[in-house]
């Protein structure tokens, strides 16, 4: 147990760094700093990245319903933290928002993973009886009903219709969306290495031999489902925070593939591994590599060739292509990060006594 | 009480328009263990599926300790103290053998310390390799670990599903030997073997079905010596 506990500290001190690290941007870096919205996004792609993982990776469950839940969440945010005083300039078109009201962030925050939450629940139930590739076209379809539902005329007053909703509260400080992200990650990781994630992860290695064990198995699918969904929703809001505005077009099924992305080259099945991709991923894709798409004149005054709109995505496709081909189980696997494993595999490679470095195993 | 565990009366099962299970009526004694042998696709399988809840019989009556199961989900029927250890092993491959012994104590409410070190005495393996994960074991030790697995949940009958299946010889020998012991700590065992040789060895009781029928019953060693068993199942001509 003493080698367990001294993997959690060194555990804890990593995130104790990266919570200084955060602080430190936050109140150093200049505000036009990239950092402020690649972190952002980070922060809300990670915990989308996260939510998917306990569905897709610790459950077996092949989803891809989430731009669906993020939408159900982002505007249940958005619609209920916008000011009294904004709301009939928000929804002139419809005349006046029905609802006249307005919540503090924490409960809106909560209220949007509900909403997505209770969606999962009611198509839980028959969808989930279908299995894969079923199941993943089940879900996206969920998702491509709601986002064509929210567009409609006579939900205006709701939804503002297929007008953007904005004014709401959109917090900058990237601390704001570290602890959301960090907090709901928290959690799920809690759920994972309770009784009911082992619960998931025995149905995703082996349905029968689960079910031979006495496993519910329609329960604990809709329940890891409904989870899910709930993170997906507050991922959803965070996204709203990001944007400051919310419109139906930016949740489309390319945003569900990008976080399916990031949880295959993370790993599926590690949250660490999900959280440094959607790292690398959108750091590299909104930040590193922009300056891929600007088209560049070298001294002499040539154009720099190939540098151009559009050119960012080429190289992005290929690095993707490059990681798919050399880490096959992305670059976690199952594993998760540890950083005493970490310092003990170096030491053993300069003292060559046997110390016990090896296995990274929780 | 009745001296039978477990009784099945005029079980049907189909799949899809097809009878699997025909009319089939067995007991199980308390305390033995009864075999059923056959060959593929005989209805063996389909039997103890049913009994565990995850086939859904025609018709029927799956008595346990005198009470109809038919009906009841997977998971009652393991509360009630009936363990499937499924065919071909089905360990949970990524998780470490600790975890799949706490899978097989899932449902239980009490503590399963006592259950896990004897788990463990009856398989030091396991202990040794509580850290690994399931899917590096070897083909034996997995099946070690199924039948820990099913231990765990403290059943009064242990149904397993060809146990043997897949294994080298001397490792079949260890598994016979491990049933025995389960069934002489007091639970009964319903086993379901290819290997009738080895099965009818061990066994109180046999059944032997062919096309979803009984077609002989007995004790393990007339089973043993019977000429038309010996002829369809243990491989030697009735002239030699």
């Amino acid at each position: 147990m003493w080698e367990k506990n001294k993997r959690t500290i060194c555990n804890l001190i990593l995130v104790g760094l990266i919570i200084v690290l955060l602080i430190c941007i936050d109140t150093f870096a200049p505000a036009t700093s990239m950092w402020f919205s690649v972190l952002r996004k980070v922060c809300t792609f990670a915990l989308a990245a996260v939510s998917m993982n306990l569905l897709n990776g610790f459950t077996g469950l092949f989803s891809l319903g989430q731009a669906g839940f993020m939408l159900l969440g982002a505007y249940t945010y958005a619609i209920f933290t916008i000011p009294v005083n904004m709301r009939s300039n928000v929804f002139r078109n419809y005349g006046d928002s029905v609802i006249r009201f307005q919540m503090p962030l924490v409960l809106a925050l909560i209220l949007a993973g509900i909403v997505a939450a209770f969606f999962a629940f009611l198509i839980g139930l028959p969808v989930l009886r279908l299995k894969s590739d079923y199941l993943a076209i089940a879900t996206l379809g969920f998702a491509e009903i709601v986002r064509g539902l929210v567009q409609l005329q006579s939900f205006g007053p709701v939804t503002n219709g297929p007008d953007p909703i904005n004014m709401f509260t959109a917090p900058k400080s990237i601390m704001v969306y570290a602890a959301i992200s960090g907090i709901s990650i928290l959690i799920i990781v809690l759920m994972i290495n309770s009784t009911y994630g082992r619960a998931f992860k025995a149905i995703r290695d082996d349905e029968i031999a689960a079910e031979a064990m006495g496993i519910n198995l329609a329960h604990h699918k809709r329940l890891s489902f409904v989870i899910s969904s709930f993170f997906c929703g507050i991922a959803g809001a965070m996204m709203a925070m990001c944007n400051t505005s919310v419109s139906s077009v930016s949740f489309t099924t390319s945003m569900t593939y990008q976080i399916l992305l990031v949880v295959v080259i993370g790993g599926i099945g590690s949250i660490s591994g999900s959280i440094i991709a959607a790292f690398i991923f959108y750091a590299s894709s909104e930040w590193w590599l922009k300056f891929l798409d600007l088209e560049t004149y070298t001294k002499a005054g040539s154009k720099v060739p190939l540098l151009g709109p559009g050119f960012r995505m080429v190289v992005f496709s290929v690095l993707i292509m490059i990681i798919v081909l050399f880490f096959r189980q992305g670059i976690m696997g199952t594993r998760e990060i540890s950083v005493y494993d970490g310092i003990m595999k170096i030491r053993s490679v300069f003292v060559k006594d046997k110390a016990k470095g090896g296995e990274s195993h929780e | 009480m009745s001296d039978n565990i477990l009784e099945i009366k005029t079980l049907n099962v189909r799949f899809g328009g097809i009878l699997a299970v025909n009319d089939i009526s067995l007991d199980v004694r308390r305390g033995k263990i009864v075999t059923l042998i056959g060959a593929n696709g005989a209805g063996k399988s389909t039997i103890l599926r049913s009994v565990s809840g995850i086939v859904k019989p025609v018709h029927g009556e799956i008595l346990f300790e005198g009470e109809n199961i038919m009906g009841l989900t997977p998971e009652q029927i393991v509360k009630k103290g009936i363990t499937l250890v499924p065919e071909g092993r089905r360990v949970f491959p990524n998780l470490t053998v600790l975890e799949n012994l706490k899978m097989g104590a899932y449902l239980r409410k009490d503590d399963y310390e006592k259950d896990l070190s004897y788990v463990y005495r009856l398989f030091p393996r396991l202990e040794e390799r509580s850290w690994q994960s399931a899917g590096t074991l070897s083909g034996g030790e997995q099946q070690m670990l199924a039948v820990g697995r099913a231990l765990m949940s403290s059943p009064k009958l242990i149904m397993m599903d060809e146990p043997s299946l897949g294994l080298a010889p001397l490792v079949v020998r260890d598994i016979f030997s491990i049933i025995r012991t389960i069934n002489e700590n007091g639970i009964t065992v319903l086993l379901i073997e290819q290997n009738a040789n080895m099965a009818l060895k061990t066994c109180d009781y046999g059944y032997v079905i062919e096309t979803g029928n009984i077609t002989m019953q007995g004790e393990g060693d007339k089973l043993l010596n019977d000429d038309r068993v010996k002829e369809a199942y243990l491989g030697k001509s009735r002239n030699g």
